[in-house]
């Protein structure tokens, strides 16, 4: 059974490689390198796989989870500027590729466990853009 | 790692099918077969699936609008698909069909490194309809 929990933050971000130049990055990533930076209203959706548990009927006790997306994503990326204050996007691009990557990082750790494994993490940039991550590249 | 992006056009088309009569097709279509057509705000969704390359990306995201740009869009944008839209001379314009010709307008010469993965087409926002690529 597949069960999926959406969590929101609003961010910041510049998708421009700091070893290219302003012009550079303009051509590959467009608007989306003004270097002073531009923001979304993030959507996250989190899929976890597992069967319901045989005493408490859950696949996982959702507020456990709540507290694992507040602590690993809402808590350090909401109402941030990504590539000033969240590592790794000091160094990496936070693409919505690279941004739904680093969630994936940071969660499965925190929700995999016998019989239960993190599955999708979908992460909405726009209503009209989202990039799906099963945790291959 | 799967990318997706949404993309809206309005068409008219009309459901009637010349291997039945006009009151089988009546029948069949009920209100989608009026004579004069009807139209709906079409939302295509265009997932592309492939390897996070250098820039951080799948794909390109103005790379991908101009395809879709190009080939659909331009193509299928306040238009009548019963009429207008060669790529469905011959089929009903029912969705089920648009979202077989919008996936075959899209394979056609590809132009992407990011392979096509899925196309899905909401008629309105009760009635979706998706196809794998």
């Amino acid at each position: 059974m597949l069960l999926t929990r959406r969590a929101e933050f609003s961010a910041s971000h510049v998708c421009a490689n700091p070893s290219l130049s302003d012009s550079e990055n303009a051509a590959i990533y467009g608007m989306a390198a003004n270097p002073n930076g531009h923001g979304h209203n993030y959507v996250v959706e989190v899929s976890i796989e597992g069967e319901p548990d045989s005493v408490t009927g859950m696949v996982f006790d959702l507020r456990e989870l709540k507290e694992i997306l507040n602590a690993q994503v809402v808590d350090p990326m909401d109402h941030r500027f990504l590539n000033r204050e969240v590592p790794p996007f000091d160094k990496v691009v936070p693409t919505t590729e690279n941004v739904a990557q680093e969630i994936w990082r940071r969660l499965a750790p925190a929700i995999d466990r016998p019989n239960v494994r993190l599955k999708n993490v979908r992460l909405y940039e726009t209503a009209d853009l989202y990039v799906d991550c099963d945790g291959d590249a | 790692m799967k990318l997706t992006r949404r993309y809206r056009f309005s068409a008219s088309h009309r459901l009637d099918t010349p291997a039945l009569t006009a009151a089988e097709n009546q029948k069949l279509y009920g209100k989608c077969n009026n004579p004069f057509g009807h139209g709906h705000d079409y939302t295509l969704d265009v997932t592309v699936e492939g390897a996070v390359d250098a820039t951080g990306q799948i794909t390109d995201r103005r790379a991908l609008d101009a395809v879709v740009d190009e080939k659909i869009l331009q193509r299928y944008d306040h238009r009548n698909l019963s009429k207008d839209v060669a790529d469905l001379n011959g089929m009903v314009a029912t969705t089920e069909n648009l979202a077989w010709a919008i996936r075959a307008a899209l394979l056609e010469e590809w132009p992407l490194r990011a392979r096509l993965s899925r196309v899905r087409i909401s008629e309105t926002a009760r009635n979706i309809f998706e196809l794998e690529a």
